[in-house]
């Protein structure tokens, strides 16, 4: 077929951030899916409950420390995390260094009090269906804190590499900063089911 | 062409021939019973106002097809006249399309309501669907008057009687399309179902969720019959089973109750309670063994008894393994239990 | 970072040197190699649409195996629990390793050609995804010759497939089959919305979309709500059953309608996700053979997407019989009724189309005809099902297998095969026969009314479905051998199909770039594509680019060829933003399939296959993701 030019693109720029980044629509597309799941289970967690007579079944409420501890932390983190994007979005290398490894950090003390939120639970994943759901929902969110503190890993060691210095690196680090902020939003709701709906 | 015109000959018979041939005594369209003529008069409405619209769909397509090979070039930039109008007639095919659905919603809704309201009546039965057949309580208004049987639910001509449904291990759905539609058997949840025929006779019915191996062999009987001879039959099921009236049939009740035929099933009046397998009290006085399998008879009891496995594979009752002598003195003592 | 490499842009090039520089750089290696890197999309769809199309073969012989055995009363031709694993094999096959990918896989050949961009966003993740798909697929074909398929139903209800009924470890190949398929799908339809919504050619604005591409994007809307759903219900089904939870167990606070709730709210989404693409089909061959744009291409838009929401508010339609409160009923028969309104308004659409336009009966056209004459059958059916009393009757009968298989084969498989016979051209480069198209079509529209028109009044008559035999006494004797008569001549049409399709890549006439005259951009390239589909990316002004412009084609220039360099636009007008990079082959998505499907089958053996076996998944993904220097990392 022939062609007839119509317009030159060379003064475009080869990388993009944000919206014009197709990892970022990507990582959007991405936690789309991961939100229905999550709002799926607990749509689920408060199916069972409509069903059965007491809440929870056979078990002491959940004890509130260790969540309570995780959310708290979570919250915090989105601090330095907040700053590390914006620091990614001005290309500020030493600092994108400092924060991975802030996060990195960040990404790992949430996991280590997690160890003693399953215990916290009062109940265990074989006793009924109560203890099911409310494993479900912590093993859930709890693989989501792993891959993204594995992720953040990576992403703090390519930063101390040759290949660090490098702007798609900084868009990754923001697409990462995006994604442990949804990590620690979708918490919230859960932490509310887990913890205080048998307290209503 | 000739098959489409074959294929709406087809539709547009398909009401009248199931109405006229194509009857069965498990058919939807065969209704005897209260629900299944409620729900007969829906369908048919439905079928014959779906045939008429693939009709004119048909028609439309064909009509467009024919013009289109008066016309030769391509239209790019279609005439918006012409876009216009037929704009217009899109407009109005959706209209009547919403019409045709509002109408299906509300009459769906009314025959809904209609087969809830059916007045309750003292008569229920609890039926418990197992694998691979169905266990039946008919619950009086005193214990004593309460009796187990399999298989063959009697109910009175022109009673609504209700039916309460129990899944013992998975879902099964009981299915008796001259009488009513279906309805689950789901364990952990209690169903129900209001069955009320209007002429007596034998409706056949069929387990109708896939429940294993032997889900195609799960089937049941409704014997419909004036209150009169009801009432009879439920004296007799009250019963205990009848005591043996010779040798064989009395060696036969050996047989059985020595035997680990007494471990699962029960015969009331002997010392059988056994509750895996059906009721026996009265067997040989229901038409058909093993939910639908066999005609009863002593030689079909004998068949089944010494090979239930290859009848019915896979079904939870074992073969147990009987002498010839044995065989046939506790068949002539089950087709004795009327 | 960034050494100086040779910027070499396609303006510097005549056409025969840019055509060498670029297929230069969009190379797929050849040899084994090139085979477990590649990631053209192309090459996968390529794939993914062979391998589909052997199931839907194998899913096919399955069905006759069935029409075997039920011709007669009482026939011993197949055992029960052959039958049970057949029929559940059947409908596995067909839905999740026939019907879902060989769409999905239709959408990554075409999409990013009909958006005119050079490769699909997430390469990577497109050949991962066909190897975690080929997986599921080998997964479940493997167990069936070893006599462990499911034999559960293609929707696996518990208790039967829970841990007390289900024997051995049928049920959980089937769950983790799904959840095998469920990944493959999920992938796709990240790249198809993010190829859709940032890499479409400059120009071409929403309503400049072909209908194709919108309904590829709405289906991957549907996946990406639907699926989660599906995912969560195998894994607790597999949970119930290896580590004792208990979801679904009554007994200890479960439920069993759980779980037909989770797989519905799934699995009626999941028959748009079939239907959807279909139909986008059955506008893009019209349009083409009607030789006009499609009438009404807002109202068709619109369609699909009211289809794709109220999709979402209909699955307690498959659960009318499970004593779900009444008026609750009521309000799902209103739901399914409604979702006819924009099925009629597509039909009702095409109709107007074929009337103003001229048509030329070409194959396609045909199988898209016969898509009109048996989904509205179909779509009619389905509407009587959606009413609670009638479907009271013929819920779980041979009515409603009589329903589904109008829809998904008139409805869907009749516009698959038009749409086969349509962009075999582009695909292959050569053309399909004419005369054995013509004569596999009328073998498989006839054979199909044939075999299932029938299958309605044996429902009525009381037939229920999965059983495996039936007792002499019943009078569905003559009707079951007529079904399976016919389903011979089905299968006869089926089979020209196969033949002109292999016989047609080595020896149909070579086509040329747009042998039909179509108004879309992949007629815009040669046939086949280049590695690179466009030497330069086209720019669009209309809906019908081939049409407004006849004979010329809009071009920008500027790009790069020493680059995979692509064009990211803006969401809504298309405007140019970056010339971006797309990755190059890749070996570590198939060995992230290898770990992903070593852990998944362990899964079902042990939980602490999870555990070890995320090592190498995480390995594998670390070795994807892992900056190489090559041009493509220039920023
Ligand atoms: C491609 C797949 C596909 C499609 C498109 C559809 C389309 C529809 N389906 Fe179907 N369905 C299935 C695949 C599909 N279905 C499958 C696989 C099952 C069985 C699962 C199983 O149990 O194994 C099933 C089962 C099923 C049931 C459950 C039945 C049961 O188990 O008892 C119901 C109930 O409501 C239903 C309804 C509908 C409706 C209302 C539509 C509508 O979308 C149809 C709309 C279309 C039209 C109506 C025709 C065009 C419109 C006009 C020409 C306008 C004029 C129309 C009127 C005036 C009415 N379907
Ligand atoms: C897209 C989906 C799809 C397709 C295409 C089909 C195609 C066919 N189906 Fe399918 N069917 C389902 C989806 C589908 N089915 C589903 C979801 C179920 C429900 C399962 C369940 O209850 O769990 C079902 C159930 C089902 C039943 C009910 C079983 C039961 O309830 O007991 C029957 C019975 O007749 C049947 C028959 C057929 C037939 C005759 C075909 C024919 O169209 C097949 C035509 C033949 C071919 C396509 C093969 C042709 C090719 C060759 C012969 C080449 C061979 C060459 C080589 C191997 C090299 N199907
Ligand atoms: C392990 C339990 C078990 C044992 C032992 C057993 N049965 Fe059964 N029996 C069953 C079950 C279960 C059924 C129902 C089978 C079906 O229809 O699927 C059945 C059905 C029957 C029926 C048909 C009943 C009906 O109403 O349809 C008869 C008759 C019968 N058994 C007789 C016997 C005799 C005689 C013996 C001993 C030789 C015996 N059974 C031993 C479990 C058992
Ligand atoms: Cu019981 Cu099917
Ligand atoms: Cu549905």
């Amino acid at each position: 077929m022939k062609t007839r030019v119509v317009a030159d693109f060379s003064g475009l720029p080869i990388h993009g951030f944000r919206s014009a980044s197709v990892t970022w629509w990507g990582t959007l597309a991405f936690m789309l899916i991961e939100a229905t799941g999550f709002a799926l289970v607990i749509a689920v967690y408060l199916y069972l409950m409509n069903l059965a007579a007491i809440w929870p079944i056979d078990a002491p409420k959940p004890n509130l420390l260790p969540g309570t501890l995780v959310t708290v932390i979570l919250l915090v983190s989105a601090i330095p995390n907040y700053l590390t994007s914006r620091w990614a979005e001005r290309e500020d290398f030493r600092r994108i260094r400092i924060g991975m490894v802030l996060m990195s950090v960040l990404g790992t003390v949430p996991l280590a009090v997690r160890a003693f939120e399953f215990p916290a639970l009062n109940v265990n994943w074989d006793s009924n269906a109560y203890g099911s759901v409310v494993w479900a929902l912590l093993g859930l969110h709890t693989a989501h804190l792993i891959t993204d503190l594995v992720d953040t890993l990576v992403l703090a060691a390519l930063m101390f590499t040759r290949k660090g210095d490098n702007v798609r690196r900084f868009g990754d680090v923001q697409d990462n900063a995006m994604y442990w902020n949804f990590v620690v939003v979708t918490w919230l709701p859960i932490y509310g089911c887990i913890y205080w709906i048998p307290r209503l | 062409m000739r098959t489409r015109a074959t294929r709406g000959v087809l539709l547009a018979l398909l009401p009248s021939s199931v109405l006229a041939g194509c009857t069965g005594w498990q058919s939807a369209f065969d209704a005897q019973g209260a629900s299944a003529i409620s729900i007969k008069q829906l369908m048919v409405l439905m079928v014959v106002i779906c045939s008429v619209v693939w009709a004119l769909v048909i028609a439309v397509l064909i009509r467009a097809l024919w013009r289109g090979r008066e016309q030769v070039e391509r239209s790019i930039g279609p005439d918006p006249v012409i876009e216009r109008r037929t704009a217009r007639v899109v407009v109005a095919a959706v209209t009547a399309t919403v019409i045709v659905l509002a109408v299906f919603t509300v009459v769906s809704f009314f025959t809904t309501r209609a087969l809830t309201l059916a007045g309750h009546d003292d008569l229920t039965i609890k039926v418990r669907g197992q694998q691979w057949w169905w266990g039946l309580e008919y619950l009086g208004p005193t214990p004593d008057e309460r009796f187990e049987t399999a298989n063959e639910i009697h109910i009175p001509v022109g009673r609504n009687v209700r039916l309460q449904l129990e899944g013992i291990d998975v879902i099964h759905s009981l299915w008796v399309p001259g009488l009513a539609g279906k309805q689950d058997l789901i364990p952990g949840r209690r169903n129900e179902l209001t069955l009320r025929a209007e002429r007596p006779g034998a409706y056949r019915g069929q387990c109708s969720e896939f429940c294993g191996l032997q889900h195609a062999h799960m089937a049941l009987l409704v014997i419909a019959e004036q209150q009169e001879t009801f009432d009879q039959w439920m004296r007799s099921q009250r019963e205990r089973a009848t005591d043996p009236s010779d040798a064989e049939i009395a060696a036969g009740q050996q047989v059985f109750l020595s035997r680990p035929c007494a471990a699962c099933h029960a015969i009331r009046g002997t010392s059988a309670t056994g509750t895996n397998g059906p009721d026996l009290t009265h067997v040989g006085g229901r038409r058909y063994i093993a939910a639908g399998l066999l005609e009863t008879t002593r030689g079909s009891l004998a068949a089944w008894i010494s090979d239930p496995q290859t009848l019915k594979p896979g079904n939870n009752m074992p073969m147990v393994a009987l002498s010839a002598d044995e065989l046939r003195s506790v068949s002539a003592y089950l087709a004795s239990l009327k | 970072m960034s050494e100086v490499k040779p910027d070499t842009r396609d303006s510097e090039l005549a056409p025969p040197a840019l055509a060498a520089a670029l297929a230069e750089t969009w190379r797929t290696p050849v040899g084994l190699w090139g085979v477990l890197a590649a990631v053209d999309h192309k090459i996968i769809a390529r794939r993914y649409i062979v391998t589909a199309f052997a199931f839907l073969a194998l899913g096919g012989v399955l069905a006759l195996l069935m029409r075997l055995q039920l011709a007669q009363p009482e026939a011993r031709v197949l055992s029960p629990d052959r039958y049970n694993q057949i029929f559940t094999m059947h409908g596995t096959n067909m839905m999740f390793l026939f019907a879902v990918p060989v769409m999905e896989a239709m959408g990554v050949y075409l999409v990013p050609l009909m958006v005119g961009t050079r490769n699909i966003a997430f390469p990577r993740l497109n050949a991962f995804s066909y190897w975690i798909f080929l997986a599921g697929g080998a997964l479940l074909w493997i167990a069936f010759v070893l006599d462990m398929a499911p034999d559960v139903g293609w929707f696996a209800y518990v208790p039967l497939s829970g841990p007390q009924y289900g024997a051995g470890k049928r049920a959980d190949i089937w769950a983790q089959m799904i959840t095998f398929t469920e990944i493959a799908a999920l992938a796709v339809a990240v790249e198809i919305v993010v190829t859709v919504l940032k890499q479409r050619a400059p120009g071409m604005s929403l309503d400049r979309i072909p209908l194709f591409v919108w309904s590829m994007l709405v289906t991957s809307f549907v996946v990406i709500m639907a699926m989660p759903a599906i995912v969560f219900a195998s894994t607790s089904l597999i949970l119930d059953r290896l580590v004792g939870t208990h979801f679904f167990n009554p007994a200890e606070g479960g439920d069993v309608l759980l779980w037909q709730h989770l797989f519905w709210f799934f699995g009626h989404p999941e028959v748009y996700i079939i239907f959807l693409p279909a139909v986008g089909m059955v506008s893009a061959i019209i349009e083409t053979f009607a030789r006009r744009p499609v009438f009404g291409y807002l109202a068709m838009v619109m369609a699909l997407i009211a289809t794709s929401i109220l999709a979402f508010g209909l699955w307690v339609h498959h659960m009318f019989v499970t004593g779900l409160p009444r008026l609750g009923q009521s309000f799902f028969t209103a739901s399914s009724m409604s979702i006819a309104i924009p099925a009629g308004v597509q039909v009702f659409c095409w109709l107007a189309t074929l009337w103003d336009g001229a048509p030329v009966f070409r194959t396609p056209l045909l199988f898209v005809i016969g898509f009109i004459v048996t989904f509205v059958i179909g779509g009619l059916t389905g509407v009587m099902v959606a009413s609670v009393p009638f479907d009271t009757q013929v819920h779980d009968t041979y009515f409603v297998v009589a329903h589904f298989h109008y829809v998904l084969i008139g409805g869907a498989v009749f516009p698959l095969l038009g749409g086969i016979y349509y962009w075999f051209p582009k695909i292959t480069g050569r053309m399909m026969s004419e005369t054995l198209g013509k004569c596999s079509f009328w073998l498989i529209f006839v054979g199909f009314n044939l075999t299932f028109f029938p299958m309605h009044i044996l429902g009525l008559a009381g037939m229920p479905r999965r059983i495996y035999t039936y007792q002499p006494d019943m009078p569905w004797y003559g009707l079951n051998m007529f079904v399976s008569i016919s389903s011979l001549v089905l299968v006869a049409g089926f089979l020209v199909f196969f033949i002109d399709a292999i016989r047609s890549t080595r020896v149909g006439v070579s086509a040329a770039e747009n042998p039909w005259d179509a108004p879309t951009l992949e007629w815009a390239t040669a046939s086949p594509p280049p590695s690179y589909n466009f030497a330069e990316i086209p720019v669009v002004n209309g809906l019908s680019p081939l049409w407004d412009q006849p004979g010329c084609l809009m071009v920008a220039s500027g790009l790069r060829t020493d680059r995979r360099e692509l064009i990211v636009s803006t969401v809504a007008a298309a405007k140019p933003q970056v010339r971006e990079a797309s990755p190059r082959d890749s070996i570590w998505p198939f060995w992230a399939a290898v770990a992903t499907t070593v852990m998944l089958i362990g899964s079902i053996f042990t939980p602490w296959a999870v555990v070890w076996g995320s090592v190498p998944v995480a390995i594998a993904l670390i070795g994807w993701f892992w900056p190489k220097a090559t041009p493509e990392d220039e920023s």
